[in-house]
């Protein structure tokens, strides 16, 4: 326990070293959530599309 | 690279190498961050802060790397009006400006207990931040236009003139006083830094290299599919106005 105090407190630079890997994964993290999200979501949709309208998988480009 | 310009086997050769670009990601992300934050020592001058430099230096690295792929996707869009070319810039702006963010977030956080202050206006930070105002232009701008052809133009021709700004920000630190200290291993005569901190530092260098491709790929890929489904609910919309015009009833549900 004592050890993991030590650790957290990251020799008096925990407020700033762990902001700093919080918002690195927040802005990152963020931003491939948001990619994959929208890809699974247009994904979801060219499938719903096709499904729908068999005859045009092939014409359209 | 001219085989990969077609979108259908663009297509099909990313689905394929997808998945596994990006487990890579998430190994070397777990191996990187166990070696910044547990492995790494403390600096002899700079105690733990230190450890925002394996954040802070790839970001910056990759602010640049990010920018210099969307320059060289915008002049191949220009010159070959390749459609993918414009797809590829356009995508990877909002990755790059997430990098040059973390960068500019993670360098406050370790000017001020180092350095003092939060920020200085010297040349490697106003540098660095007028980067990260060039990414936002570009996307501004490329959706400022109502033809997209046009907006992708006006963009590409932003961010081949942006490109001035990259030996600026790297050499920043060698031709104007600066607060900021100088390159440690891209440099001439090799690294200056430590082995047991160099280590970290490359493999999350790498880790957020692979991390911006897997990215870019899911990024082009799902702008590729959201083309085709613009251009299917126009061609739905044509067939409408068709049977419309002929006074018949349309057959099937039409997407909205």
């Amino acid at each position: 326990m004592e050890n993991l105090t030590h650790y957290f407190a990251m020799g008096g630079y925990a407020a700033f070293v762990w902001p700093a890997y919080a918002v690195a994964l927040i802005v990152l993290g963020g931003m491939a959530l948001q990619s994959l999200r929208a890809y699974w979501r247009n994904l979801r949709q060219l499938e719903t599309l096709q499904q729908e309208r068999p005859g045009r998988r092939r014409g359209a480009r | 690279m001219n085989r990969f310009a077609n979108p259908t086997r663009f297509m099909r050769i990313s689905a394929a190498v997808l998945p596994a670009i990006g487990w890579l990601t998430a190994l070397l992300l777990v191996v990187g961050l166990v070696l910044a934050l547990f492995v790494a020592p403390p600096d002899y001058q700079q105690g733990e802060s230190v450890r925002i430099m394996f954040i802070h230096v790839p970001a910056a690295w990759m602010a640049l790397f990010v920018y210099a792929n969307l320059a060289l996707a915008s002049a191949a869009g220009l010159i070959w009006r390749h459609p993918l070319a414009e797809i590829a810039a356009q995508e990877a702006a909002p990755l790059g400006a997430a990098f040059t963010l973390v960068c500019l977030v993670t360098g406050s956080l370790w000017g001020q207990p180092m350095w003092g202050t939060w920020w200085v206006w010297d040349a490697r930070l106003t540098s660095v931040l007028v980067m990260f105002f060039l990414y936002l232009g570009y996307i501004a701008l490329v959706h400022a236009f109502d033809d997209p052809t046009r907006g992708a133009r006006a963009g590409a021709i932003l961010a081949m003139v942006g490109v001035v700004n990259l030996p600026i920000i790297k050499f920043s630190v060698d031709w104007w006083n600066t607060l900021h200290q100088p390159a440690s291993v891209f440099r001439l005569g090799g690294p200056t830094i430590v082995l047991s901190m160099l280590l970290p530092l490359l493999v999350m260098a790498i880790a957020f290299t692979i991390l911006f491709f897997w990215l870019w790929l899911v990024r082009i890929r799902s702008a590729i599919v959201a083309r085709k489904l613009r251009s299917l609910r126009l061609a739905g919309a044509d067939d409408f106005a068709q049977l419309d015009a002929s006074g018949g009833k349309p057959a099937g549900s039409y997407p909205s």
